[in-house]
């Protein structure tokens, strides 16, 4: 039985501690090195976008199980200051921090299941599941 | 703990053993210019076979040190980039475009010299 994780983010450093949670994880479910990588990596921009916009939150990593398939489900939540326009964040290229803007839009084509909910001064939701078959 | 940089003949080699946080690469970026600077290095191959991802922070970080080393009259070349990353990348949107890489740190040597960096 695979335990519900969560890595709290408040350093830089936890962006590594959720990414190496992230992996563990994946293979503990058993998926090969090249999702194993993209959920790590999908883990990081997550991690990151906490860091950079909101300061601190929190990403749980669950297993889950669906008819004949079992994935992992990650939550990446913040009480940030939320997106103002989250069709723009979901765009290739558009960044506000200075980065490659390759972030969300890239996380979503990462996962298979891609859930967003941000509120201005509230805080922002995300999230993501990968599936592989049992 | 810093990444070391090996200065072989007119070359400096730096192969990535830890895992890459944001600190660690900004630091080798800097580290990377000052070893330039001092060195007088004209060729440079970074090993990545180790790294087991590459998020978009990291990838900028990388494209910014090869065009800042660039910036400086030094060519640097990416070697051993893993299949899972190279997947992992591409789906992510960062290609890269404008970067030397090679299969292995042997490739990447040999590259420098047919782009006549290296003196054999």
């Amino acid at each position: 039985m695979i335990k519900v994780e969560i890595v709290k983010i408040q350093q830089e450093l936890d962006i590594v501690m959720a990414r190496q949670k992230g992996r563990e994880m994946s293979k503990l479910i058993g998926f090969g090195a090249v999702d194993q990588a993209r959920i790590t990596t999908a883990v990081s921009e997550l991690a990151r976008n906490i860091y950079l916009y909101a300061g601190t939150g929190e990403i749980t990593f669950e297993p889950i199980e669906e008819n004949n398939k079992i994935g992992v489900k990650i939550s990446a939540i913040d009480k940030g200051p939320g997106i103002e326009d989250i069709k723009k964040a979901l765009e290739d290229g558009y960044t506000t921090s200075g980065g490659l803007g390759a972030g969300v839009p890239g996380v979503k084509r990462l996962m298979d299941e891609f859930f967003i909910d941000s509120t201005v001064g509230v805080g922002t939701t995300v999230i993501v599941k990968k599936w592989h078959k049992k | 703990m810093r990444i070391p940089i090996l200065k072989l003949h007119d070359l400096l080699l730096v192969s990535i053993q830890v895992v890459l946080d944001d600190k660690s690469a900004l630091e080798l970026q800097e580290d990377l210019l000052q070893k330039i600077h001092a060195t007088n290095a004209e060729g440079v191959v970074l090993d990545l076979t180790s790294l087991d991802m590459i998020d978009s922070f990291i990838a900028k970080v990388l494209g910014d040190m090869v065009s800042m080393a660039e910036l400086m009259g030094a060519k640097v070349v990416l070697t051993g980039i893993q299949p899972a990353v190279a997947i992992t990348l591409i789906e992510l949107g960062i290609s890269l475009p404008h970067i030397m890489t090679a299969l292995d740190l042997e490739k990447g040597i040999e590259l420098l010299k047919d782009n006549g960096v290296v003196h054999p």
